[in-house]
């Protein structure tokens, strides 16, 4: 391995610092990229990792700081500086022509030229030279749209190739593809390291990161957290590292965690061996009458993949639902809410707030949907709804009459949190409601959610915040690349054990 | 400065714009007269001769709501024109009432099925609109064709044509028929909960769906709908000529209709709609019409000015305009980093993204 820090960087970022409005996306970070190494680069939503990627591939202008690439000082105005500068990228989704055949791809403005035009032999027969020197045997007149994904993951590699790519960056290849196809990409990665390609790997997934890494650097919140070699660096100390720890007042919320649930009774939800080929293994999950469960995983881990097939906004392909000891089949999001589930997305922007509505119209949508458009939510009623949840969630400012898109990303996720409450549901899914908000709107939303399951709502509470969690949870199932690892009991585990579960615990291992 | 604000604010201000410009180069144009009893003039013509488009600019608001558009309306009324004309030339009084409103409602259903038929491609089997809506936009016209045995179909019906140029109290009938319909269409929209459902699905499908909103139903609805008032719209037309003329009948006014619409300030990209704002929109280029006659434009060239007034229309309600305008205003005082903050507003767009 050629990963002494000695040798000399090819890629060096200084001080990077991008702002937007309103938010420092990243702060002053440093990061080196050597040749002849595989780099993770790691860090929750929002920690600043695209935003660092896009910096380096152009797509950023960077507000401060500088980029060195093989000793030259760079200042990218394009994607296309980047690549000229030897820099490729190979993103998750893959950004080829799916509709042009494999050859094509693979030489696209890069085609050998005769008289009077594209020389289509030489095209092909360069390609096939390119993918073979990757262990890929294709037909390279077939179209791109013909093979599986991992096979256009590296068709975007031996593309990246022909643009002589000194730095290669993965961002997230491996989340489409099944462990052969990883086995296969990651041989590819092990020939390019060899041939002193400098490779800046981005995953979700722990173990490969474990497997492939020489070197990783941790971003949080947009500052550098630091760059350590793999070895240094044990996986509980990296999801620390990644999620770190908050002291703020929310500690001072009275936990509720403790609170004795009866589970001898029928559980609200049993949902058995749930699962879908490619998004996740089969789990099981029980919530009892008044429970708060949560599940707690990285991102990627198959937390909002399970809530999601359990609420029908994904078709499950194995596994069974009870509610409330009957077994209901949920194929929608409208089935799932008749059954008394309703579920709050994480991705607040794309599916949760419908931005040009007002307050009151995005709180009332669940509920008039629910009664079909027939019969409108009277205005007495629909005051009455609107009163309450302003009141009790505390959202600000207090007008519901304006559109939604013009609140804060918090008292967005309060009026969320009211449009779902006020469905009047059995079970409520919380996925991330507290991410990107600030501390008060969160210590709001986490007291109703306390309040509510004193009262008897059973909950489910995903988030990224393990202290959070453990907080509002009695107990935590525990997700790690798209499996249910274990459940925990959050009153026997502090957050250093909930840390070192995640991390390292076996499937089926016993909680301690 | 409220005012400015107001969503309907610049599509009323380039309508008055146009009338102003029309009462002073000939000040007779607002002129109305009476005569046995009914009004006319050329105010009174244009709130006649307004009411297809409004039909079909009223239809195509609710599906451009709901992110598509209909490319079919005008194929739409030339089959329900073709439907109801064949009917009534074959029944042997062309006069009788009885004869000539089921000859009208056959019509219409036709034009339902034809709207359902446009839906079902778009909302059950998920096809794009613009794709969905082009297959009978040019199948329907050969359809009408087929109906009318190739021939433009005449009829003398007084019935028929009091549809066109009948007089109900003052006014022509065909004016009444489009305020009713305005008026039934807001009031299913905005009195139930039609309207805000239909923006939620056209501004976020997939929060709507997570939130238990029945997508494909309102869409399905909205493209009856327009099916139903393109036939209504067709059947004007015919009465207006007496005749079903499968090649002429509502030629581009699919693309008249989305101009209205997009005038009256509803977003190509769906979601909050306004039914005022079409209305507004629709008179808009109904008068437009009726100035370049005035103005003596021969009828080749008219599609020039009309382009370019619609131009300096859209550019006007334009936000990215408004911007720019800001951005000169605020540079003559001091140089200010406007655009930049443009720029870094989108980049945040794509970061959030």
């Amino acid at each position: 391995m050629t990963t002494d820090t000695d040798v000399p960087a090819l890629v060096e970022m200084r001080g990077i610092t991008i702002s937007f409005p309103g938010v420092l996306a990243l702060d002053g970070v440093d990061f080196f990229l050597r040749p002849g190494e595989v780099h993770s680069l790691m860090g929750e939503n929002g920690a600043g990792k695209s935003t660092l990627i896009k910096a380096l591939t152009g797509v950023y202008a960077i507000d401060a700081g500088t980029i060195t690439v093989a000793g030259a000082r760079r200042s990218f105005e394009s994607t296309a500086d980047a690549q000229e500068a030897g820099i490729s990228t190979v993103y998750q989704e893959v950004n080829l022509c799916a509709n042009l055949s494999v050859g094509e791809n693979v030489m696209l403005g890069h085609e050998p030229r005769s008289r009077g035009g594209i020389d289509w032999k030489a095209v092909h027969e360069q390609a096939r030279g390119h993918l073979t020197s990757l262990g890929l045997e294709l037909d390279t007149r077939s179209a791109l749209a013909s093979h599986s994904i991992a096979i256009q993951q590296l068709v975007a590699i031996a593309r990246a190739m022909v643009l002589d790519a000194k730095v290669l960056i993965l961002d997230e290849p491996t989340s489409s593809l099944d462990r052969g196809e990883v086995e296969q990409l990651f041989a590819v990665i092990r020939d390019l390291k060899e041939a002193g390609v400098a490779i800046l790997f981005v995953s979700h997934f722990l173990d490969q990161v474990y497997e492939i890494s020489d070197r990783i650097t941790v971003l949080r919140n947009g500052k550098l957290v630091g760059e350590f070699p793999i070895d240094d660096l044990p996986r509980d100390a990296l999801v620390t590292a990644m999620i770190g720890r908050e002291l703020s007042d929310l500690a001072a919320l009275s936990s509720v965690a403790d609170r004795e649930i009866p589970r001898d009774g029928a559980p609200v939800l049993r949902v058995s061996g749930l699962g879908r080929k490619g998004l996740l293994e089969p789990a099981d999950l029980d919530v009892f009458p008044g429970e708060v469960v949560g599940i707690a995983g990285l991102l990627g881990s198959g937390r909002t993949e399970l809530v999601r097939l359990l609420y029908g906004a994904e078709r499950a392909d194995s596994g069974t639902v009870e509610i409330a000891g009957e077994s209901a089949r949920i194929h929608s999001p409208r089935q799932a809410m008749a059954h008394g589930i309703a579920l709050s997305s994480e991705n607040r922007r794309a599916e949760g707030v419908v931005a040009d509505l007002t307050v009151a119209e995005n709180m009332i949508l669940g509920v008039q949907a629910q009664r079909g458009w027939l019969r409108p939510v009277p205005k007495a009623e629909r005051d009455a709804i609107v009163g309450e949840y302003m009141e009790a969630l505390g959202v600000r400012p207090a007008d519901p009459a304006l559109p939604i898109g013009n609140l804060s990303g918090g008292n967005q996720q309060k009026v969320l949190l009211a449009r779902w409450l006020a469905t009047q549901p059995e079970l409520l899914i919380l996925d991330e409601p507290t991410r990107g908000i600030d501390v008060g709107a969160k210590a709001d939303i986490q007291r109703k959610v306390a309040e509510l399951s004193a009262q008897g709502l059973s909950v489910i509470f995903i988030s990224s915040e393990l202290e959070e969690v453990l907080r509002i949870a009695q107990r935590v199932v525990v997700m790690r690349d798209r499996r249910r690892i274990g459940e925990l009991d959050s009153s026997d585990v502090d957050l250093d054990g909930l840390i070192d579960y995640i991390a390292n615990a076996d499937e089926g291992s016993v909680a301690r | 400065m409220r005012l400015v604000k107001h969503r309907l604010f610049w599509p009323l201000a380039a309508l008055i714009t146009l009338v102003v410009v029309n009462v002073i180069a000939n000040p007779n144009f607002a002129k109305i007269t009476m005569r046995d009893g009914d009004l006319y003039g050329n105010p009174i013509t244009i709130l006649r001769e307004s009411t297809p488009l409004m039909l079909v600019a009223l239809g195509m608001t609710l599906v451009i709501a709901t992110r598509g558009i209909d490319l079919s309306v005008g194929a739409i009324m030339a089959v329900s024109g073709a439907v109801s004309l064949t009917i009534i030339d074959g029944v042997s009084d062309p006069n009788s009432v009885p004869a000539v409103l089921i000859a009208l409602v056959v019509g219409v259903l036709v034009a339902l099925v034809l709207g359902a038929w446009n839906g079902f491609l778009v909302s059950v089997l998920g096809i794009q609109p613009i794709i969905a809506t082009l297959v009978l936009m040019l199948a329907g016209r050969g359809a009408a064709l087929l109906i009318t045995d190739g021939k433009i179909t005449t009829v003398n019906s007084e019935p028929l044509a009091f549809l066109a140029n009948g007089y109900l109290i003052l006014l022509p009938f065909a004016f009444f028929l489009w305020v009713v319909a305005v008026v039934v269409v807001a009031l299913i929209e905005r009195r139930t909960a039609l309207g805000m459902l239909t923006e939620a699905v056209g501004i976020n499908p997939e929060a709507s769906r997570l939130a238990g909103v029945r997508s494909r139903g309102i869409v399905w609805s909205a493209y009856i709908a327009s099916g139903v008032l393109a036939g209504i719209a067709g059947l004007i037309y015919a009465a207006n000529i007496k005749a079903a003329d499968a090649n002429a009948a509502g030629y581009l006014i699919e693309l008249y209709a989305i101009l209205a619409v997009v005038l009256g300030g509803t977003s190509l990209m769906g979601g909050k709609f306004s039914i005022a704002g079409t209305v507004i929109g629709v008179l808009t280029v109904t008068t437009l019409d009726k100035t370049l006659q005035f103005f003596g434009v021969a009828p080749a060239q008219a599609p020039v000015f009309f382009a370019a007034v619609v131009i300096v229309v859209v550019l006007v309600q334009s936000p990215r305009v408004h911007r720019w305008g800001r951005s000169l205003r605020v540079r003559g005082r001091a140089p200010a980093p406007a655009p930049q903050a443009a720029e870094q507003a989108d980049r945040q767009k794509e970061a959030v993204r």
